[in-house]
């Protein structure tokens, strides 16, 4: 069966989003192989003269590059940050991260949704992370987000699904694929958002902060491969304990 | 005259159908017989505004792809353990295969309703201000060729009602026409509605469908929520129920909700008239619709009817054929557990017991002290019997009045609400 | 003087290709801003620097 995964208009066979920070370069192609990923996030820094290695040159050739707009705390800041990536000439895709805030680094959903509305308008497939707030999340969407991403937890946190119950209700309300975003630590969580009916997953620190990376890669590939079959095929019925009632609702039916 | 020239502004009012003159016969009988001479049912008049939305391709489509025969024991198992009814779970709970799994789909949409409800059951009354109908629908009671008694109120006679209404308690009222815009026209009803605001708390209204902007000055004249059946999802079908009029266009009648909430109405109705055509597939359109304006317009109050047929004057063929009152149990438990929010409307057309028994399950709103006549509330109401009355478009079966119906509700373990919500 | 990357530097006077060169930049890995606007790539050539310029060079690093 064909499930492929489409974002703005292109088609990807993966579900995972690799994120690229804080780890030796040297991982990255293995990861992304052994990860299976076909998008990975970058960032963008003031560059260095003559620098020794650069990051391009380490990710194999088909992926998809996510630029992301860190550093940015407010909508200009990241339409500008937006713009310079783009000019790297390596696509439209960028991830909107604006935060103002130091100690949780939570994202403002309400500058997101002005720069998403610059940023569509220009052409970009704009993915925004962003806190998880129904209201908010239809914002987007009506500016012209291309997907959705919520956070599972603080970024970087590896603590898992803190926001379960409300990233259940973006999959449920919204039309754009949900894709879940930062906090996310091990794969039994990455699999668990997928069985939810998440779209993706994006995972970072959970795999530059393992033992092995490539080998968590894989891990997270497997994990998000068994959630998204089984959320596919359809959960299973559960049994609840105890009888019913003996008095029958449906008993006034002729 | 040419048959498909005609239309409200200049079709003859045929009101007694052994008068019809022999040319008119011969186009009735034209437009029963052959599909030829019926106008386009899926293009728009030119008095016909066309918005910009994907709904109907969206429910056709679904709609088109429903084979409910596929669904197995096992689907339905799947979807009543489920926390979030999917659109293919909703389809399998439709689906024939969930018909031994009615008591559990009843307990499961009963939690959901006391979730979302508490215990409250509004009452709201119907009120018909004319039976005028420009229409050839033929399982229509008001169909423009039947011959009943036509009549349409004097502002004064709405009054009349009205006061006589609002005397028993009732705050919510439904103001009906039929479908004609030139016995019954915006203005006229944009009037009955401000004689409304007098004695009424909220108001609806389910009347021909308009444009946005008609639907704009409805509202400001203090209608709160617009319902309209679109009887049959099935175009096909459609085409041949609704031979002639404005309400033969499919796709103008399917917009309705959406251009009244894009004019700022607070809720819309929905609803086909099941039995019609295949009571599951519609049954399935009718939620999605709901479903995809819910997604589109978050804001919005959405309820569901769920009309079987009923017999009219003058014919008796009319009936609701395989829609029994287990598949109509079926259908609304269904609603229910797909869409836990909306609001759940079962009218007089069907039995007291049958109502008693919804009511505690999945229904929302009952309407009580109901007549389909024109003008007979206060002849019901008062035992007054010398006043001119317009006949009535169905026979209605549940005919308790607004006081029996509440106490009714209350010794059932429910609480009757009579208003929704309050201005601010 | 020119501010590069938050630096005052005596570049006024050369085009944008030159001073990328002279510094050692690879050219194909950055992107520059000049005055808070996107300067495209093909205006390398044509642009010379001014005094009081603001010139930000970024390039992309890891990140999630």
């Amino acid at each position: 069966m064909s499930d492929k995964f489409v974002l703005g208009g292109h088609e990807f066979n993966s579900r995972f989003i690799l994120g690229s920070g804080k780890y030796n370069l040297n991982l990255i192609k293995a990861a992304v192989e052994q990860g299976g990923a076909e998008i990975i996030t970058l960032a963008l820094r003031r560059a260095n003269t003559s620098p020794k290695e650069n990051i391009l040159d380490y990710i194999p050739k088909g992926i998809t590059l996510l630029p992301n707009t860190s550093g940015a705390r407010n909508a200009e800041e990241a339409v500008r940050i937006a713009r310079l990536s783009r000019e790297m000439g390596c696509g439209d895709f960028v991830k909107v991260e604006i935060m103002h805030d130091s100690k949780y680094l939570l994202p403002d959903n309400y500058e997101t949704i002005k720069c998403i509305e610059i940023l569509a308008k220009e052409g970009f497939v704009v993915l925004p992370y962003m806190y998880p707030d129904l209201n908010a999340a239809r914002d987007m969407q009506n500016a012209g987000a291309a997907a959705i991403m919520p956070l599972a937890s603080p970024i970087g946190s590896n603590r898992g699904l803190a926001t379960r119950d409300f990233i259940q209700i973006l999959i449920d309300e919204m039309d754009l694929p949900i894709i879940v975003d930062a906090g996310i630590g091990k794969p039994s969580q990455a699999c668990e958002a997928m069985e939810m009916g998440a779209a993706a997953i994006m995972a970072n620190t959970a795999i530059a902060t393992a033992g092995d990376v490539p080998a968590m890669a894989g891990a997270f590939r497997q994990a998000i491969e068994a959630g998204r079959t089984a959320y596919v095929t359809g959960m299973g019925r559960v049994l609840t304990r105890g009888g019913s009632a003996s008095d029958p609702l449906t008993g006034f039916l002729r | 005259m040419d048959i498909k020239q005609m239309n409200e502004e200049n079709q003859v009012y045929f009101i007694d159908s052994d008068q019809l003159p022999p040319e008119v016969l011969a186009r009735k009988h034209a437009l029963e017989n052959d599909p030829s001479v019926r106008s386009d049912h899926m293009k728009y008049l030119a008095d016909m505004e066309i918005i910009d939305s994907d709904v109907k391709d969206l429910v056709r489509k679904a709609m088109d792809e429903f084979d409910y025969d596929q669904y197995t024991a096992a689907d339905v198992e799947r979807a009543l353990s489920h926390n979030t009814c999917t659109i293919e779970d909703f389809k399998a709970l439709l689906s024939p295969a969930a018909a031994p799994f009615l008591e559990r789909m009843a307990r499961k949409a009963e939690e959901a309703t006391r979730r979302h409800f508490g215990n409250t059951v509004y009452i709201f009354t119907p009120l018909y201000i004319a039976n005028y109908c420009q229409n050839y629908c033929v399982y229509c009671g008001f169909n423009c060729y039947n011959n009943i008694h036509r009549k349409k109120l004097t502002f004064e006679e709405i009054e009349q009602e009205m006061k006589v209404i609002a005397s028993t308690g009732m705050e919510e009222i439904l103001i009906l026409t039929g479908e004609s815009r030139k016995y019954s026209d915006v203005q006229y009803i944009g009037e009955a509605v401000k004689i409304a605001r007098k004695y009424f708390r909220n108001i609806g209204i389910e009347i021909y469908p308009v444009n946005t902007d008609e639907y704009q000055y409805l509202h400001e004249c203090g209608v709160d929520y617009v319902t309209v059946f679109q009887e049959t999802y099935n175009p096909t079908h459609y085409e041949t129920l609704h031979l002639l009029g404005h309400k033969r266009v499919w796709p103008y009648r399917f917009d309705a909700q959406e251009r009244a909430l894009r004019a700022g109405m607070r809720g819309a109705g929905f609803s086909a008239l099941l039995g019609l055509d295949d009571f599951r597939k519609d049954a399935l359109a009718t939620a999605l619709h709901v479903y995809l304006l819910q997604r589109r317009y978050p804001h919005a109050e959405l309820s569901l009817s769920c009309p079987r047929l009923r017999p009219i004057v003058n014919n008796d063929k009319i009936n609701p054929r395989d829609v029994g009152e287990k598949e109509l149990c079926q259908v609304l438990c269904a609603y229910r557990i797909f869409l836990p929010f909306v609001g759940i409307t079962v009218s007089s057309r069907e039995s007291k017991q049958f109502r008693d028994g919804i009511t505690k399950i999945c229904a929302t709103k009952v309407s009580a002290g109901v007549s389909t006549g024109i003008g007979d509330h206060e002849a019901k109401y008062t035992g007054k019997e010398d006043t001119d009355v317009g006949d009535e478009q169905f026979e209605i079966n549940d005919s308790r009045s607004f006081d029996c119906m509440y106490q009714d509700l209350e010794d059932g373990g429910l609480q009757p609400v009579l208003n929704d919500y309050i201005y601010v | 003087m020119v501010t590069i990357n938050g630096t005052a530097v005596n570049a006024a006077g050369k085009t944008v290709s030159a001073y990328l060169q002279d510094a050692g930049y690879e050219i194909s890995r950055v992107a520059v801003e000049c005055n808070r606007d996107i300067l495209p790539r093909t205006q390398y050539d044509t642009t010379v620097l001014r005094d009081g310029d603001t010139l930000e060079i970024v390039s992309f690093v890891g990140g999630g």
